[in-house]
């Protein structure tokens, strides 16, 4: 019972990494149909960002962090937007996938061509004590990251349905012509959608680098990840996201305890299929029905 | 018109002459670069038929290349010719396909994707998992060249031109399938789904059979691409490669018939000639995808195309002036 | 003989609104049968019920005595059901004459046929008759993406003839289209009508392109039937002057 207890709180600190980067990734399909297939590489990149500032650049721990959510800011999220995905979107949506297909490739090249091709170390929020929990061995570093990144989807959630401009945002996700006829700024809400995104992949760098380390092929497994939990809870749903996020985090760990390290990377997989099959609309996603 | 079709004919009867006399030139590891672009350039060709024909996204026709690779390797171990075995190759992945397809044609088209993308990596995982089948991460190796009517294609120089027979045949199977009736309906279904239902078009039956085929042409690549390396191990189809694979029928032109050799020679040939280039040449090639996404998504060949339809309008603006 | 078309009690609602309420109605073969009524007023949305886009909530759907509901659009087109859409739909990366042979060629061969057999399916003398009788032959090589916008207009039409249709349902085929051109669409349309007795069902927003084409006038408000008659009888009917212009 202990076992599986520390399963689960490990499980759901990965899900919770899981889910932020879903959330982001939900977001940007909703409000500019981006799927964005470099996802895992923007979670990848940040944690380089804040090496490279205390490396280079001397900087402490925390400045250091501020430095990387400015540059994840400024890069995935305002870059992202007007160089990669405004120039391809009159082009539909093919393009824009194949673009984002290459700017992963690129991102992973700069980073082992720039810095380094080996797995670095990354300095984490607080020390790795561990607490006894119910019997089981829970480390401080796994409670931080669940309240951290549930923190930060709380934070997201009141910021979107109580304040106006979450409002405004919203509005544009569902809409984004009758948005524009009620008088909101469409395109600066896309592009608050896009920091968001920059700045949820940079929180969810920040906490995985410390636990699996930096290395430039981290995205993919990440990526993948992100895409899953967003499908399986619901693509038009930022709740649904969550949701998906917790359950794969949870159920990766559980998988490689008690069915197969192996195919602990199959686990995910084959509920994703699952649910495309029973359940297109992700567990907690709405129909989109769909007329001519 | 005319002109811009001497010097299409002029190229592709330039490109026929040095790739039959490429023996005489090129050097054992060039032989062996050429074969492979064409191997490379007939999986292409499959997913251009998915992706450029019929507008279906998908990302496992690396996947598809690895089942036929290692059927035709496990068979041939097993005792079987190679004929059968590339034969066999070509239905499994045609069946897989077909399977596949059912579950992600339930749902919108962009789910495609997602599927394609769990079965690469699911594939990839069986690949290296499974080792009292496929050797897991050792691998196979000693896989036999084949002999047809006596004739053994074991050297670099004949097995150079077996695979560039076959890529000749394959394209002219695609170039008739494009212009049969089959490839009007694979075109009406990308271009518009909702009015070929309504016109009698099985949407659905044409999707799977588009998705299908493309996947075994994957599988024949592989069939092929096997005794080419003679030693199979499950990194070669990672999603890397299927991204990659994605990547060439893009750039190379989708929706063109010679798109993916074009494609494939980019990602294939050119590295070879930009030797200087060292490790950036994927991180070059990438920013160049993207820069070429921004301006002609069409591809290459799309892009050689506008620039002849600018001329011939400025040669004309000229003579009217 | 049963009627071509009939709907018996068709409902269809999203969300709990009911769009089509409860319509009911036959067409006779050669009829030319018009569908008029305001915005929002469900005639798109029957058309969708009834062509296999859209699943009714509940109801019938019979063409020509056999029950449909439920069907596939492209197993109704194989029935002689042909439609064409209120918005543009042609292939614009194809020519004029392959969006004609596109439209046409599910309707004949087999799959083996359309392989292996000729390119053109057999119908490009169909299709080249279809080009000259919409006076498309100026530009049938073209691709259609290139058409003007009534060009195009008179392209949607011809490929919904293609397949030799028994019923043909047009949802607003005179929207855009200028009035030399309506006039010749109507020619056409009528011509059709007469030498194959092909039946249509037709919603418009044109008044008098509807009056003037059709044999009969359903008047549809809110999901239902509120009126139908001869084109000069609908037009004098009080409750459809109130349902356009409110009470």
């Amino acid at each position: 019972m202990s076992a599986f207890i520390q399963l689960v709180v490990s499980g759901l600190a990965t899900g919770a990494i899981y889910a932020l980067v879903a959330v982001g990734f939900a977001l940007l399909w909703q409000t500019s149909q981006t799927i964005n297939f470099a996802q895992g590489e923007f979670v990848m990149v940040p944690a380089f960002f804040v090496l490279v500032a205390i490396k280079y650049w001397g900087f402490g721990y925390w400045p250091a962090i501020a430095v990387g959510f400015a540059i994840s800011a400024l890069l995935l999220g305002a870059a992202f937007k007007g160089l990669v995905v405004e120039p391809m979107l009159r082009h539909g949506v093919l393009p824009l996938v194949i673009s984002t297909v290459a700017l992963a490739i690129l991102m992973k090249e700069a980073v082992k061509d720039f810095y380094s091709s080996q797995a670095q170390q990354f300095p984490a929020i607080v020390e790795g004590t561990d607490l006894d929990f119910l019997g089981a061995v829970v480390s401080t570093q796994s409670i931080a990251v669940i309240v951290v990144a549930i923190g930060a989807v709380a934070l997201l959630n009141w910021f979107l349905s109580s304040t106006l401009t979450g409002r405004a945002m919203q509005a544009t996700a569902q809409n984004r012509n009758v948005a524009r006829i009620l008088g909101i700024d469409v395109e600066r809400m896309i592009l608050y959608t896009f920091l968001i995104n920059g700045l949820l992949t940079a929180l969810a760098s920040f906490l995985i680098s410390p636990i699996y380390l930096a290395k430039f092929t981290n995205g993919e497994t990440l990526g993948l990840a992100a895409f899953v939990a967003a499908i399986v809870g619901g693509f038009n749903q930022v709740r649904g996201a969550v949701l998906g996020g917790l359950i794969l985090g949870i159920l990766d760990n559980l998988a490689a305890a008690y069915v197969s390290a192996q195919y602990r990377a199959a686990v995910p997989l084959v509920v994703l299929v699952a649910v495309i099959l029973w359940r297109p609309q992700g567990i907690l996603g709405r129909v989109e029905e769909r007329s001519v | 018109m005319a002109s811009a079709g001497l010097v299409r004919g002029t190229l592709a009867a330039v490109t026929v002459v040095v790739l039959a006399a490429g023996p005489e030139f090129l050097r054992p590891s060039q032989l062996y670069l050429v074969s492979l672009w064409a191997v490379t350039a007939i999986a292409a060709m499959g997913l251009n038929l998915t992706l450029g024909y019929a507008g279906q996204i998908s990302m496992a026709q690396g996947a598809f290349v690895g089942i036929g690779a290692y059927t035709v390797a496990l068979l041939m171990q097993a005792g079987l010719g190679f004929f059968p075995a590339f034969l066999a190759a070509g239905v499994l992945c045609f069946a897989v396909g077909w399977l596949l397809g059912y579950p992600a044609l339930r749902v919108q088209h962009h789910y495609l994707a997602f599927v394609t993308l769990a079965f690469t990596t699911l594939v990839y995982l069986l690949l290296r998992n499974e080792q009292w089948l496929t050797n897991g991460v050792y691998g196979i190796s000693g896989i036999q060249r084949p002999t047809a009517l006596g004739f053994a294609f074991g050297t670099a120089a004949r097995f150079y031109y077996f695979c560039l027979g076959i890529m000749a045949l394959f394209l002219g199977a695609m170039w008739w399938m494009i212009r049969s009736p089959w490839g009007r309906a694979f075109m009406v279904l990308r271009e518009n789904p909702v009015r070929a239902l309504s016109l009698g078009v099985d949407t659905r039956r044409y999707t799977l059979l588009a998705f299908a085929i493309g996947s075994a042409v994957g599988g024949f690549a592989g069939g092929l691409f096997a005794p080419l390396v003679q030693f199979l191990e499950p990194n070669s189809f990672s999603l890397g490669y299927s991204l990659s694979l994605l990547l060439m029928v893009i750039v190379g032109g989708a929706g063109y018939l010679f798109g993916p050799l074009v494609g494939a020679a980019v990602a294939i040939l050119l590295p070879d000639f930009l030797r200087f280039t060292e490790g950036y040449y994927l991180l070059l090639y990438a920013a160049a995808v993207m820069v070429l996404m921004a301006f002609c998504p069409q591809g290459l060949i799309g892009l050689s195309e506008r620039w002849q339809a600018n001329r011939r309008a400025r040669l004309a603006a000229g003579g009217e002036r | 003989m049963a009627s071509v078309l009939e709907i018996a009690d068709l409902h269809k609602s999203f969300g709990g609104i009911a769009a089509v309420n409860g319509v009911s109605f036959t067409v006779e073969e050669g009829e030319i049968v018009g569908i008029i009524g305001p915005n929002g007023s469900g005639k798109s949305t029957l058309f969708n019920c009834v062509l296999g886009q859209l699943q009714p909530t509940s109801g019938e759907v019979r063409i020509d005595g056999r029950v449909t509901t439920g069907m596939r659009p492209c197993d109704l087109n194989a029935l002689g059901v042909s439609r064409t859409f209120q918005l543009l739909q042609v292939f614009p990366e194809l020519t004029v004459r392959d969006n004609l042979i596109a439209a046409g060629q599910e309707h004949c061969g087999t799959m083996f046929s359309r392989l292996f057999g000729p390119r053109d399916a057999g119908l490009g003398p169909v299709a080249d008759r279809m080009i000259e009788f919409f006076r498309l032959s100026h530009v049938a090589g073209e691709r259609a993406g290139r058409l003007s916008y009534g060009q195009q207009k008179l392209l949607d039409a011809a490929m919904a003839f293609m397949g030799g249709p028994r019923l043909v349902l047009l949802d607003e085929p005179a929207g855009g289209v200028n009035l030399t051109m309506l006039g010749d669409l109507r020619e056409r349309l009528r011509a059709i009508n007469r030498e194959r007795r092909s039946t249509f069902v037709v919603i418009e927003h044109n008044m008098d392109f509807v009056m003037s084409l059709c044999t009969r006038v359903l008047v549809l408000a809110e999901g239902r039937i509120i009126a139908q008659g001869s084109p000069d009888a609908v037009r004098n009917d009080p409750k459809v002057i109130e349902a356009y212009l409110g009470p």
